[in-house]
């Protein structure tokens, strides 16, 4: 009873950044089906803490990934893409949209139903020290949900333990230390052990390789891969590494301030990138030849505020290719050729 | 580890000798001196001898005639062989007059100290999980009341409403008036009966620290990284509170609590006088007013074992909690 007053409460609280979303309909080809998702953080502020704002983490966000490929989402730092990946996992509450996974709405869920459906889906964070409990021996961080979730019967547990360390470069010996007595890439490790041990058929990864050098990085992404195969896994990789995320990924999505800008296959994206914004961000790639000239396109000015995000399409404050148009009408997804999706005024003649 | 307990040991052995001279120093040079007072009686008798003859006497027999170092040395000498010495303020052995009292507070102390951790871990952790909640800010300003009511004001209004309003309890002492006529068990209660308001005013004033500080603690722990972890896992709430929050909570609390050692057995001397409990707090005060050397050496040197041992013990606990600082 009180649950459901909180939640009308809720409800009339957020009327004003709520929308109605059609329900997606459910595709079985597709692992995840996100559409027009929104997380928006509210910002308490006077003598009340009332909310007098809100930060549109993520503003309208839909994308799908198929079973078995790897969706890369990129974008500069404070543009939404971690909250994306916390809030599909809700790990993070949503404010509006719908998240399907498998076909189950991620929001309709009970506790207990959520609960249960955890090892489904598993995330691997950015910094995997902080991200790994102090107190604990890795033995028991890999495999104290094994244990709950009951993934194997019970004396099958340490060798499934040791295998499961074994696949992810880890000696079973191990077992018995702590976090801090590893180093970066073998946390990291751990922790792809700690995820891939409840059997997940998708993984977000979260920035995975930007807390290590990059030697240990290639070992990591191979490492990802190598078990993608092994045990077909679908990934969400949030990346601002362009060249890791073109190594990886199948399809890409480009975003902007809470808003995916573009979207494509991989290589539809890399021959042809769409959005202004998606060409700066592509012409930042480092050509490993020194006689290669780069024609980097430089941004002016900094990203807005997610607070106050600029009126229309919300690039046209940096964008060289700025119209009449840009700063009064938010921009419409075009699907410019099969698959390869983009919101921005320049292609809307095309149509 | 065993060479680092060790090395601690010998090196808080220095430290003691430092702190005796210390307080030995201070003790010499407070202004009130036992000495002199007795002397002064003494001169003021009729037919007695001057008050100069009898300070000098008096000097001799107290070995206070010598220099400060000197004296801290003899004293020193003596302590290290296990003398005491008697107390000049209550004329038997010092040992004997502590070992009398610090009973009464220790019961005292360790009781307050065990509610106290009782009821202001679990409301702490409380207050974090439901950070910015109504539970959250009457669990504050309850703390903040505590933190801020003066001990003296608090035991009164505890005494005017129980013990005289409502006469519940009894307003003074450690045991009743028929305690003798009673069976043991009946002891016991009657004693237990005693301590109710003494301890209720230790843990009400002493609660709110604790809790703060459980609470900030939890707070920082549960925005850490691998309490998403423990989520992300599909671990039931309780769990990951109980088992990964929890232990991690632990580690600053355990540090603060050892260092509480102490202040199990220097006495609460005003809840002590206010009850009319004839506690260490209150022995030891009457003591140091009335410039007893040896008592108050005993005392003052016994508290800074346990401060040294307190610190010890915690660094030993930390060791145990934390596996990133065990030594190896």
């Amino acid at each position: 009873m009180t649950e459901m007053k909180k939640k009308q409460a809720q409800q009339s609280a957020d009327q004003s950044v709520n929308e109605y979303v059609e329900p997606i309909e459910h595709d079985d080809r597709y692992i995840l089906e996100v559409s027009r998702l929104k997380t928006y953080y509210p910002i308490k502020g006077g003598l009340l803490q009332k909310t007098v704002g809100y930060v549109r983490a993520v503003d309208g966000v839909s994308f799908r990934i198929k079973r078995g490929t790897t969706m890369g989402l990129v974008g500069e730092s404070g543009c939404g893409k971690t909250t994306v990946g916390r809030t599909i996992l809700r790990l993070t509450e949503k404010t509006s949209g719908q998240v399907l996974f498998n076909g189950k709405d991620i929001y309709g869920l009970g506790r207990k139903e959520l609960r249960s459906l955890r090892p489904k889906m598993q995330i691997i964070f950015q910094d995997p020290y902080s991200s790994l409990s102090p107190r604990l021996p890795i033995g028991e961080i890999i495999g104290e949900a094994v244990r709950e979730h009951e993934i194997v019967p019970g004396n099958e547990y340490r060798q499934y333990l040791d295998q499961i360390m074994e696949n992810c470069g880890l000696q079973p010996y191990h077992k018995d230390r702590y976090p801090h007595e590893f180093s970066g890439g073998q946390r990291q490790r751990i922790y792809i052990a700690r995820a891939l041990a409840l059997n997940p058929d998708f993984v977000v990864c979260d920035e995975p390789v930007s807390a290590l050098d990059v030697s240990i990085q290639a070992q990591i992404i191979n490492l990802l891969m190598d078990l993608q195969q092994k045990y077909s896994l679908t990934y969400l990789f949030i990346s601002h590494d362009l060249s890791v995320v073109e190594h990886i990924s199948d399809t890409i999505g480009v975003m902007y301030l809470g808003d995916i800008v573009e979207f494509g296959s991989k290589t539809d994206l890399f021959a042809r990138p769409l959005h202004p914004y998606t060409r700066a961000l592509f012409s930042a790639i480092p050509v490993p030849d020194p006689t290669v000239r780069m024609n980097r396109i430089v941004l002016e000015g900094s990203i807005p505020s997610p607070a106050d995000p600029p009126s229309g399409c919300k690039f046209h404050t940096r964008c060289a290719q700025r119209m009449d148009i840009c700063s009064r009408v938010a921009p419409e997804w075009r699907e410019t050729e099969p698959g390869h999706y983009v919101a921005c005024h320049l292609y809307d003649e095309q149509s | 580890m065993r060479n680092y307990v060790i090395k601690r040991l010998l090196l808080s052995v220095v430290i003691l000798l430092f702190v005796a001279l210390i307080i030995y120093t201070i003790m010499r040079s407070i202004p009130t001196s036992y000495v002199e007072s007795i002397a002064r009686q003494r001169a003021s008798l009729p037919g007695s001898k001057s008050y100069s003859e009898w300070l000098e006497q008096l000097n001799k027999v107290y070995n206070l005639d010598v220099g400060i170092l000197e004296g801290y040395v003899r004293t020193l000498i003596n302590m290290v062989r296990g003398d005491f010495g008697d107390s000049w303020h209550y004329n038997v052995p010092v040992t004997q007059k502590f070992t009398e009292v610090i009973w009464f507070s220790f019961v005292l102390g360790a009781v307050a100290f065990i509610l106290e951790i009782i009821i202001a871990i679990p409301l702490g952790i409380l207050s974090a999980r439901k950070q910015y909640s109504k539970t959250d800010y009457a669990v504050t300003v309850f703390a903040l009341i505590g933190i801020s009511l003066p001990t003296f004001f608090f035991a009164t209004i505890l005494k005017l409403v129980f013990a005289i309003k409502l006469g519940w309890f009894d307003l003074y002492g450690t045991v009743g008036r028929y305690y003798f006529q009673l069976s043991p068990f009946g002891k016991f209660l009657d004693i237990a009966k005693h301590y109710v308001l003494p301890v209720a005013t230790l843990v009400i004033i002493s609660i709110g620290s604790l809790m703060r500080f459980t609470r900030t603690n939890m707070l920082e722990v549960l925005n850490s990284d691998y309490i998403r972890t423990a989520r992300a896992k599909g671990l039931s709430e309780a769990r990951v509170i109980n088992y990964h929050a929890f232990r991690n909570t632990l580690i600053p609390i355990v540090t603060i609590i050892g260092g509480t050692l102490p202040s199990l057995f220097s006495g609460a001397l005003i809840t002590e006088t206010l009850f009319g409990i004839t506690g260490i707090g209150k022995t030891a005060y009457d003591a140091m007013v009335s410039a007893d050397i040896p008592f108050s050496m005993f005392y003052l040197v016994f508290l800074a074992v346990l401060t040294l041992l307190g610190t010890l013990i915690s660094d030993i606990l930390y060791a145990v909690v934390d596996p990133r600082v065990r030594v190896s």
